[in-house]
C-alpha cells in the first residue's frame, strides 16, 4: 500500500512540477500515470524513490515514511522499488549481465561488490531473469551492442533483480516502436499478474492505458486532474487533461 | 536615420581598426621586433653556421689516420740568404710562396701528392712548440691543394719554423660517438622519468578527480550535526592513524635488529596468514544476513584488529623487501638493479604507510562521526540536537582554527601560542557556535560543493606552476637528478590530470547514475558501477596524452636540474657544441614521434 499525501515539488523555488497531489496505490495494482510532456509525471515517479527530493508532502509505504527516511533506510526502501526508464539508462560499456546484476547492489555486501564480486546465486538469478525476458543468449555482450527493444528488456530484468514490490516505469515504451512497446508492456503485465508487483507506469498512448492499466491518474501542470478506471476517460475528461485543442489519436 | 546609422557603423569600424593597429604597434614595441637584424650579413653567416651544425649531428665517429707534411718558413724574412727548401717530389710535399714573410702577412701554401679528397688543418709550428691552426686544406682528386693563409703575429725568430698540414682520412667502420652514447643513456633516463611521473600522477589523480567533479559532489548534502562530527573525526583519526603507524614502525625496527631476513620473513608469512584467515572468517562464502547482523560489534572489533594486523604485516613485508633487495644486488649481477628496485619499493612502503594509515584513520573516524551525527539527527529530540550541534560545531570550529593557526605558525615561525593557537581556536569555536545557532538542524549543508571548490582551487593553483619551476623545490629537497624531475612532473600530472578527469566525470550520461542509485546502491557502488565504466576510455586517452606531455616536459626538466636529456642539451648549447646538441634534439624528436605513434595505437585499441 503506497499513500501519497499532498506531494509538492518546486524546482529552484519557482517552477511547480508537482502541485499538492494525493492518491493511493493498492498492492498489486497496475496504475497508469498520464499527462502531457512536462506535466510532472517523471517528477512524481522520482519523488516516490526520492531520486528527486520532494519539497513538501508525505509518502507512506508499508508504514514507512519515505520522505523522512535516512540514507540507510532509503537503501532498504529503494532496493524494493524497481525502476524502468524511457532511455533504458543502461551502462552502455558494461556487459548485459553486469547491468542486470547491478539490480542486486542494494542487497549484497558493499565491500565485495566494489571488486565486482557477486554471489553465485545472484548470477544464476540474473541469467534466469534474462531468460524470462527472452535475451539469455545476449548476456555477455556489451549493453550498447543491443537494439533498443533488447536494451529495455535488460532494463526490466535489472528492475526484476531487485525482487521489487513496486516498479516505477517512467515512459518505458516512449522510445520504442509499437510492436516492441507491446512486448515490453506485456512483460510488465506479467510481473504484475504473476509476481503481484505493484506497477506505476507513466504512458503517452491511451490505447496502452486501456489495455494494461487497472486504474489511471492524470496530471496537468502538476495537478491531479483525474483518478479512476481508464474507461471513464471520456471526451470532456480528455480535454481537461490534454487541453481544449487536443484530439484523440489511438 | 538609416544613413546616420550606417555612418556611425563605418566610423566605429574605422576606430576599431585604428585601435587594433595601436595594440599591435605597442606589441611590436614591447617585443622589440626588428627585422633589420634578420638580414645583417654577420648574423646570417652565424645562422647558417648553426643550421649546418644542427644538420650534422655528431652521431658517428671513424678511426682516423693522418699524413704529416711539413715545410720550413721564416718569420720574418732573415737578413742573410736562406737555405732553399728542396722537397722530395716523389712523395708528398709542400711549396710555400713566398717561403718567408712578416707577421700577419698572407702566403700561399700548395700541396702535392697529398691523399686525394681529404681535409685537414694547416698548422704553424712555432719554435717554442706552440701549435697554431691557421687554415684548412681540401685536396682534390689528384692530391693537390692550394690555400692562402695568414701568418700569425709572433716574436721574430732567426731560424726556420714550420708550416705543417695534417690531411686526415677515415679508416674502418663508423662507430657511435661518445655524444651518441651519453645521449642514449640520458634518453632512456628521460623516458623512464616520464613513465614513473605519469604512473604515480595518474594513480593519485583518479581519486582526486572524483572530488573535483561537480555532478558527483553537488548532491552530497549532510545535516550540520554530521558535518560537525566528521570535522572533529578527521583530524583525530589522522592523529591516531599516524601514531599507530609510527608505533608499529619503531616496534618492527626494534624487533628486527638482528637476523633481519629470517625474522621478517617469518613475521610476514604469519601476518599474511592471520589476516587471510580473519578475512575468511569475516566474510564467509555463504552469506547469512541475519547471522551477520547479530555480531555487528564483534565484527567491527575484528575489522579494526584485522586492519591493525595488516598494517603491522605490511611493515614487516616492507622491511623484508628493504633488506632482501640489498642482499640480492650482489648475486643478481647484471640485473642487480632489480634488487635495488625491491629495496626501494620497501623503502617507499615504509615512507608512505604512515600517510596511508593517517588517511585511513581520518577517513574511518570522519565516517564514524558522520554516522553518529546522522544517528543523533535521526533519533534525538530537536532540543538535544540543538545542544549537541552547538557543542559539536564549536569544537569543530576550534579544531579548524587550531589547525589553521598551527599552519601559520609553521610557515612564519611566530612561536606565540597566544596568537597562533588559543586565539584562532576561540574564534573558530565562537564562529562554529554561531553557525549552529543560525542554521536549522535539519537544513542540509552542501558539503559536496565545499569539497568541490576546495579541491578545484588547490588543483588550479598547483597546475598553474610549471614543472620546470616546481623542480627547483624538489632539487633542494632530494638533490639534482632525475628523481627530483620525476617528483615535480608527478605533482604537476596529478593537478592537470585530476582536472581533465573530473571534467570527464562531469560529462558522463546521468541516466545510468540515476538507474544505479534507484537500485539502492550506496555512493561508492554508484561510482564503481555507473561512473567508472563510462570514464575508462577518456581516462586512458588522457593518460596517454599526459605521458606524451611528460616525455616532452622531461626533455627540458633537466634545464633546472631535474635530470634526463635536458641536462646534456643545455650543457652542449652553453658550450656552443651545436653538433652534439643536434644529437640530443634528434633523440627527443624520435622519442616524441614514437610515443605519439604508440599512444595512437593504444587509444585505438581501448577507446
Amino acid at each position: 500500500m503506497l499513500e501519497i499525501h499532498n506531494l509538492t515539488k518546486i524546482y529552484d523555488g519557482k517552477v511547480i512540477a508537482v502541485d499538492n497531489v494525493s492518491f493511493e496505490v493498492k498492492k498489486g495494482e497496475f496504475l497508469a500515470v498520464i499527462g502531457l510532456s512536462g506535466s510532472g509525471k517523471s517528477t512524481l515517479l522520482r519523488c516516490i524513490n526520492r531520486l528527486i527530493e520532494p519539497t513538501s508532502g508525505q509518502i507512506m509505504w508499508n508504514n514507512i515514511d519515505i520522505t523522512s527516511a535516512s540514507q540507510n533506510e532509503m537503501r532498504n526502501v529503494r532496493r524494493k522499488i524497481g525502476m524502468v526508464f524511457q532511455h533504458f539508462n543502461l551502462v552502455s560499456r558494461s556487459k548485459v549481465i553486469t547491468n542486470v546484476l547491478s539490480g542486486r547492489l542494494g542487497y549484497i555486501n558493499p565491500a565485495l561488490s566494489l571488486i565486482n564480486r557477486f554471489p553465485q546465486k545472484d548470477i544464476e538469478m540474473a541469467l534466469k531473469q534474462l531468460d524470462r525476458v527472452g535475451i539469455a543468449d545476449q548476456a555477455y555482450k556489451r549493453a550498447d551492442e543491443l537494439s533498443g527493444g533488447q536494451q529495455q528488456r535488460v532494463g526490466v530484468a535489472r528492475a526484476m533483480m531487485q525482487e521489487p514490490e513496486i516498479i516505477l516505469a517512467d515512459e518505458p515504451v516512449a522510445s520504442l516502436d509499437p510492436v516492441l512497446a507491446h512486448s515490453i508492456m506485456q512483460y510488465l503485465e506479467k510481473l504484475n499478474k504473476e509476481d503481484g508487483v505493484t506497477i506505476l507506469c507513466s504512458l503517452h498512448f491511451l490505447d496502452l492505458v486501456h489495455e494494461y492499466a487497472d486504474r489511471a491518474i492524470a496530471l496537468n501542470q502538476g495537478q491531479l486532474m483525474f483518478d479512476g478506471p481508464p474507461k471513464e476517460i471520456d471526451d470532456a475528461r480528455f480535454r481537461s487533461i490534454y487541453g481544449q485543442e487536443a484530439k484523440r489519436v489511438g | 536615420m538609416e544613413r546616420e546609422k550606417s555612418l556611425i557603423k563605418s566610423v566605429s569600424f574605422g576606430l576599431a581598426i585604428l585601435f587594433g593597429m595601436i595594440i599591435y604597434a605597442y606589441g611590436f614595441n614591447v617585443t622589440k621586433v626588428n627585422f633589420e637584424t634578420t638580414r645583417s650579413e654577420k648574423r646570417l653567416t652565424q645562422l647558417s653556421r648553426i643550421m649546418r651544425a644542427l644538420a650534422h649531428p655528431s652521431l658517428f665517429v671513424y678511426e682516423k689516420e693522418e699524413l704529416e707534411v711539413m715545410a720550413p718558413i721564416y718569420l720574418p724574412c732573415p737578413k742573410t740568404q736562406v737555405q732553399i727548401h728542396n722537397p722530395d717530389t716523389s712523395d708528398s710535399y709542400l711549396i710555400l710562396t713566398p717561403n718567408c714573410a712578416g707577421p700577419g702577412e698572407i702566403i700561399t701554401v700548395e700541396g702535392y701528392n697529398i691523399w686525394p679528397n681529404t681535409k685537414g688543418p694547416i698548422n704553424f709550428l712555432a719554435l717554442s712548440g706552440v701549435n697554431l691552426t691557421i687554415g684548412n686544406l681540401q685536396s682534390d682528386a689528384n692530391g693537390y691543394f692550394k690555400a692562402k693563409v695568414k701568418l700569425p703575429k709572433r716574436q721574430p725568430v732567426d731560424v726556420a719554423q714550420m708550416i705543417r698540414v695534417l690531411p686526415r682520412r677515415n679508416i674502418g667502420n663508423p662507430e657511435f660517438s661518445d655524444v651518441a652514447k651519453s645521449t642514449w643513456d640520458k634518453i632512456i633516463e628521460t623516458v623512464f622519468l616520464a613513465l614513473l611521473a605519469t604512473t604515480f600522477g595518474t594513480l593519485l589523480a583518479i581519486p582526486v578527480s572524483f572530488f573535483a567533479a561537480r555532478n558527483l559532489m553537488s548532491s552530497q548534502k549532510s545535516p550540520l550535526t554530521n558535518v560537525a562530527f566528521s570535522t572533529i573525526g578527521w583530524p583525530l583519526g589522522i592523529l591516531i592513524g599516524l601514531q599507530t603507524a609510527l608505533t608499529f614502525k619503531s616496534f618492527v625496527i626494534q624487533l628486527f635488529v638482528e637476523d633481519v631476513l629470517i625474522r621478517s620473513s617469518i613475521g610476514s608469512v604469519l601476518g599474511i596468514g592471520l589476516t587471510w584467515s580473519v578475512i575468511q572468517w569475516l566474510f564467509p562464502k555463504k552469506q547469512d544476513q541475519s547471522n551477520l547482523r547479530k555480531h555487528k560489534i564483534v565484527q567491527s572489533v575484528t575489522v579494526i584488529l584485522c586492519v591493525l594486523i595488516s598494517i603491522l604485516t605490511i611493515y614487516m613485508i616492507a622491511n623484508l623487501a628493504l633488506v632482501l633487495g640489498q642482499v640480492l644486488i650482489e648475486p643478481l649481477g647484471p640485473i642487480g638493479f632489480v634488487g635495488n628496485f625491491i629495496s626501494q619499493l620497501g623503502d617507499v612502503l615504509i615512507m608512505v604507510l604512515p600517510a596511508a594509515t593517517a588517511l585511513l584513520g581520518g577517513g574511518t573516524l570522519g565516517l564514524a562521526g558522520n554516522k553518529l551525527g546522522q544517528y543523533v539527527s535521526d533519533h534525538m529530540s530537536p532540543q538535544v540536537i540543538k545542544i549537541t550541534n552547538i557543542c559539536a560545531t564549536a569544537l569543530a570550529g576550534a579544531v579548524i582554527g587550531g589547525i589553521l593557526g598551527n599552519t601559520i605558525d609553521w610557515f612564519y615561525q611566530l612561536d606565540n601560542p597566544q596568537q597562533t593557537l588559543y586565539l584562532p581556536m576561540s574564534i573558530g569555536a565562537i564562529l562554529g557556535a554561531l553557525v549552529s545557532l543560525r542554521i536549522s538542524h535539519k537544513h542540509p549543508i552542501p558539503i559536496g560543493y565545499v569539497t568541490y571548490y576546495v579541491t578545484r582551487t588547490i588543483l588550479n593553483a598547483t597546475r598553474s606552476i610549471e614543472p620546470l619551476v616546481m623542480v627547483i623545490v624538489f632539487v633542494v629537497w632530494v638533490g639534482i637528478g632525475p628523481f627530483a624531475g620525476s617528483l615535480a612532473l608527478a605533482l604537476h600530472t596529478i593537478a592537470a590530470l585530476a582536472k581533465l578527469y573530473s571534467e570527464q566525470v562531469e560529462s558522463i550520461a546521468p541516466g545510468p547514475l540515476e538507474a544505479v542509485r534507484a537500485t539502492g546502491a550506496n555512493r561508492l557502488q554508484t561510482i564503481v558501477y555507473a561512473v567508472i565504466p563510462q570514464i575508462i576510455p577518456p581516462y586512458i586517452s588522457f593518460t596517454m596524452y599526459r605521458w606524451d606531455i611528460n616525455v616532452r616536459m622531461s626533455t627540458i626538466i633537466g634545464f633546472a636540474g631535474g635530470g634526463g636529456i635536458g641536462f646534456l642539451l643545455q650543457q652542449n648549447i652553453n658550450l656552443l657544441d651545436y653538433r652534439a646538441a643536434s644529437v640530443q634534439m634528434l633523440a627527443i624528436a624520435i622519442v616524441v614521434a614514437t610515443m605519439d605513434y604508440i599512444s595512437a595505437v593504444i587509444r585505438e585499441r581501448f577507446v
